[in-house]
């Protein structure tokens, strides 16, 4: 409660419009537009990669060529031409510097406006000498700013990019890639099994808690560049971590796709909680500049016991579609949904989960808050499964919507199918608005409009933004409030 | 100088003309009671003069410590000092009172280019008001009015009234719903925070709240105009002889 208290402060000290949507502007080194074989290839190669991988990139290359875009979700927009992007960037730094006084100011100053500690901009601008951090995306410089890879190390815990892994850890990235989402899955995944560029990868060795939140983000740099990320992070027998994932992005022109992937294995006991604020560039108020993300992510608790929580704040982006999904595998495991999406002016969402239960007693729970407002559309679409040999699961799913004025829409779609007569699923959905009554309270108090709407709305979501860590619950109170300027008045 | 000033106040609601010319001056340190029976305008009044949307001014003016009151927005006013207790208080959920009310303290010592207190500083300054309203940190936990008794609802309008020190306060029926022990914590409450820079406006159906908070003034409000004033024995000719008289006198 201190904490929310604390971030409504936060939310009133955020200035107007967009705080992130800037360009940087440094070189680059970009392999030529298009998708073909070649690109694939040479994303391999300037990757170092062994053969295995760049045949599992062809692979997916190829089945991707037979696949056709899907259009069942309830999004629109413009055919993407997959031939007018980037598919390779990489920030060209030359060779390592010695200190942040040699690292091109641009790119500082980007640093400067996420907040990001000196320490930490010297990891990331690969300065000589600097420690590997796990780095903090939150603007709190006292949170995890101190999350080093050695000593990450000493416990056995590897954190690193999955380029790393490919290279360091073949063994493990070649059992586990593509185990959750294969190549083959969905249009989107498919492409991103081909071209991959960046992303984390994470093994807790068994039995070892994980002693810090481990954190990245991830910043589109690039215009016309396609992002790709692939994050896999693996929680062997009773080994538990929490993962932060938040990102922003420069303003632009263009819409940019994200298609990453994301997979999570949690073995007997084990236990993975994944958070996300995305704040991608929702762009204009006609929605035009902003990202594109259609995101695969997917656990398996593949252990008895096993647990993977699902935490996602989505505020940004033009259109959002992903289905952060757990397959309860293991007897007694558990998986959990806790989302909170906003769409404003011309935002659209189509978001859920899918809990597939094979498991004995497996359970889980989905807590959906949508907010919508402007021309915003969203969807919730969530998929309960609960499957013949599922004796004694169990599923509660709450999913609320809030909306905004009087020219947005929110959707809900459940499936529920079971298999099994021993199987409880629940549901319970409600259809808010912001009243009269409310704003006016609030306004009496002194608050404005924009105030107002944040603490409500700030409200609305706290069962959700509780489950948040600390930093990311604050970042997440002051990206409610951004995202919803200019909903009301 | 007068706190407020309201010269022949007209207002209507959906076009229909609810304030007739309404006519009140308060002072500094002076509360006032305006009484009247269903649909005289006693809402309307205290909509109006906090400025809540719908409410249309259609003649007149109100000058509120030297300034034009309906020329501020609603925010803008409570930020200036003006303080309406709701007659039935708003639930908010998720948010919990403490929140609500650092947050609402906030705006008004920012406003004021006052510093922001700590959430420790507001706590310790917020529960040495809230013990005398019978209010536990439990209560303030709970989101604000959610699931609240009729009496702890008044209980927490006076607690906000408590903490955000208004210059004006405006008090609408602030004694429906309450019984006697209930009435008397509020009344209490009320009254600690009379004071020679305050003043108060009660909006009330019965003479019984005046017998806990007495008024230096009390004002008859029927049709829309304030058809009579007196001092506080005009409350208790009221209560004997009803409202009827008065009305007849308006028409």
């Amino acid at each position: 409660m201190a904490a929310n208290a604390d971030a409504i402060e936060q939310v009133q000290s955020i200035g107007e419009q967009y705080k992130y949507g800037f360009v940087t502007d440094i070189d680059v080194d970009l392999a030529p537009k298009g998708l073909n074989e070649d690109i694939v290839r040479l994303i391999s190669e300037k990757k170092g990669e062994p053969a295995w991988m760049l045949e599992w990139r062809l692979k997916a290359y190829r089945h991707w060529l037979t696949m056709e875009e899907p259009e069942w979700q309830k999004v629109k927009f413009d055919k993407i031409d997959y031939q007018d992007s980037y598919y390779y960037a990489a920030p060209k730094l030359g060779d390592k510097p010695k200190s942040l006084d040699e690292v091109d100011p641009k790119l500082l100053e980007t640093y400067a406006k996420l907040g990001i500690p000196l320490k930490e901009q010297e990891v990331l601008a690969g300065v000589e000498g600097a420690p590997k951090v796990a780095v903090d995306a939150v603007f709190d410089s006292v949170s995890v700013a101190t999350t080093y890879k050695a000593k990450l190390e000493e416990i056995g815990v590897i954190f690193c990019s999955i380029s790393e892994a490919v290279r360091d850890h073949p063994e493990l990235v070649q059992k586990y890639l593509g185990s959750v989402v294969p190549y083959a899955d969905n249009y989107y995944a498919t492409l991103n099994s081909a071209v991959f560029t960046d992303g984390s990868f994470v093994y807790i060795p068994k039995g070892v808690r994980c002693p810090m939140e481990l954190s990245t983000y991830f910043r589109i740099n690039q215009e016309n560049t396609g992002q790709f990320e692939r994050t896999l992070i693996i929680a062997d027998e009773g080994a538990h971590v929490s993962y932060l994932e938040g990102c922003t992005a420069p303003m632009r022109d263009e819409h940019q796709l994200h298609a990453a992937v994301v997979e999570l294995v949690t073995l007997d006991d084990a236990e993975i909680k994944y958070s996300t604020v995305q704040n991608w560039y929702p762009g204009d108020e006609e929605g035009r500049g902003g990202i594109y993300n259609f995101v695969t992510k997917r656990g398996a608790c593949r252990g008895r016991n096993s647990k993977i929580s699902w935490t996602q704040v989505e505020t940004g982006s033009a259109i959002t579609w992903k289905y952060p999904s757990c397959i309860l595998q293991g007897d007694n495991s558990v998986g959990e949904f806790y989302s909170v999406a906003i769409t404003n002016n011309a935002q659209q969402a189509d978001t859920g989960t899918k809990m597939i239960h094979i498991g004995k007693n497996t359970s889980s729970r989905i807590i959906s808050k949508g907010i919508s407002a402007g021309k915003a559309d969203q969807t919730y679409r969530g998929l309960v499964r609960m499957q013949r040999g599922a004796n004694g699961a169990r599923n509660y799913t709450q999913c609320d919507s809030l909306l905004i004025g009087d020219q947005c829409g929110a959707h809900t779609v459940p499936y529920i199918e079971s298999q099994n007569p021993t199987a409880q699923v629940e549901h319970e959905a409600t259809t808010s608005r912001i009243s009269d009554d409310q704003l006016f309270y609030c306004r009496q108090r002194g608050l404005t409009d924009e105030e107002a709407v944040s603490l409500i709305v700030n409200g609305f979501c706290r069962e959700v933004l509780q489950t948040l860590p600390m930093e990311f619950a604050v970042e997440a109170q002051k990206l409610v409030g951004i995202s919803l300027e200019g909903s009301v008045g | 100088m007068a706190l407020l000033e309201i010269r022949n106040l007209h207002a209507t609601v959906d076009d229909k003309p609810i304030l007739n010319g309404v006519d009140l001056t308060i002072d500094a340190g002076e509360v006032h009671a305006i009484m009247g029976p269903n649909g005289s305008g006693k809402s309307t009044l205290s909509y109006v003069l906090s400025g809540r949307d719908g409410y249309e001014v259609t003649d007149g003016e109100v000058i509120y410590d030297g300034k034009d009151l309906l020329e501020m927005a609603a925010d803008e006013r409570a930020r200036e000092g003006v303080f309406l207790a709701f007659q039935y208080p708003v639930e908010i959920p998720g948010v919990a009172g403490l929140t609500f009310l650092k947050t609402a303290a906030n705006a008004l010592r920012t406003h004021r280019g006052e510093g922001e207190l700590d959430a420790m500083d507001f706590l310790k300054f917020v529960r040495g008001k809230a013990e005398a309203l019978d209010i536990n940190d439990e209560m303030l936990k709970r989101a604000v009015n959610e699931g609240f008794s009729g009496g702890e609802k008044k209980r927490m309008e006076i607690l906000q009234m408590a903490v955000l020190e208004p210059k004006l306060a405006i008090l609408d029926e602030t004694d429906s719903g309450l019984d006697i022990d209930a009435l008397k914590v509020v009344s209490d409450g009320v009254n600690a925070l009379r004071g020679p820079e305050r003043g108060m406006l009660l909006i009330t159906h019965y003479q019984r709240l005046l017998d806990y908070i007495v008024p230096d003034r009390v004002h008859v409000l029927a049709h829309g105009r304030i058809v009579k004033s007196g001092d506080k024995d005009l409350a208790l000719e009221l209560e004997a002889k009803g409202y009827g008289e008065f009305m007849e006198a308006a028409e």
